[in-house]
């Protein structure tokens, strides 16, 4: 790979439906690059976890994407209502979906622990009342 | 297991990429719920689920899973037809129930961890 790669999307937070499209497009992408398919996994697992997550918590965001020689970064940043305690929302099981998102199969509490353990660097900056940015970072050997 | 075997013994209709029928699988996980295949899934290549909306065609697309079987003959949407066929999945219908259905495959040799010849 030479050149930076970039991915850009728009996720949108009205429509629970089309939650996904941007991970499902980086997964094509990654895969025509000839990455392997360990890595790509990892990425979109721990993408579309965020992504979900901006949808059912946060009323949407963007996603960027960059496919560097090193390593793939992937940053989320909404305008939600925030995250107040980091610590706890990374505890496996911690959920404050609604029951509505656990019939659509979300909601488990799992999201965040997982972004955690799929990604080799992960970096959340919230501010109640203001949104959340995650930056995730996928080590290409 | 071939996947034309699982459907047989699933007495299922095919709706999606029926060219894969002839693919093998090792192994397979029931779930209707997303956050737990994400979070547990490991090489299991079918997914059998009663909850039917297309995030769990994108769940089965992240994880590369290659089958879906929708028990209770839940129909899938138009939308979710299209994003199966966009990844190469199968989308199975079963009329069985999801207990059923995965005692049939688990007893036909079908494991739920992964297991590779
Ligand atoms: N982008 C976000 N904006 C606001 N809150 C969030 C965001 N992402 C996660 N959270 C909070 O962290 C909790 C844990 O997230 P996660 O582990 O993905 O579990 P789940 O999505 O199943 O609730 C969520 O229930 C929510 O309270
Ligand atoms: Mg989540």
């Amino acid at each position: 790979m030479n050149d930076e790669l970039v991915f850009h999307f728009d996720v949108d937070g009205e429509d629970f439906t089309s939650a996904g499209q941007a991970s499902v497009m980086v997964k094509k992408n990654l895969r025509r690059l000839g990455l392997s398919p360990e890595i790509i996994r990892r990425v979109s697992i721990a993408m579309y976890e965020g992504e979900i997550n901006m949808v059912i918590h946060a009323g949407g965001g963007v996603a960027d994407v960059k496919v560097m020689e090193d390593r793939i970064e992937i940053v989320l940043t909404d305008h939600g209502p925030g995250i107040s305690n980091i610590d706890m929302a990374m505890q496996e099981g911690f959920s404050t979906a609604t029951d509505t998102i656990r019939t659509l199969g979300f909601g488990a509490g799992m999201g965040l622990p997982n972004m955690k353990r799929y990604s080799d660097t992960m970096d959340i900056k919230s501010t109640v009342g203001v949104g959340t940015t995650i930056t995730m970072t996928v080590n290409i050997q | 297991m071939k996947i034309s075997t699982l459907k047989e013994l699933l007495d299922a209709q095919v709706l999606t990429c029926e060219e894969n029928m002839g693919k093998h699988v090792y192994s397979a996980c029931g779930c209707d719920l997303m956050s737990d295949v994400l979070a547990y899934v490991k090489d299991q290549a079918v997914l059998l689920t009663g909850l039917v909306n297309p995030q769990v065609i994108r769940t089965a697309e992240m994880m590369d899973m290659i089958c879906v079987v929708f028990v209770r003959s839940k129909m899938p949407s138009e939308e979710m037809i299209r994003l199966a066929e966009e990844s190469g999945i199968v989308i199975m219908l079963s009329n069985k129930r999801l207990y059923e259905a995965c005692g049939i495959l688990y007893s036909n040799g079908l494991v739920g961890n992964k297991v590779k010849p």
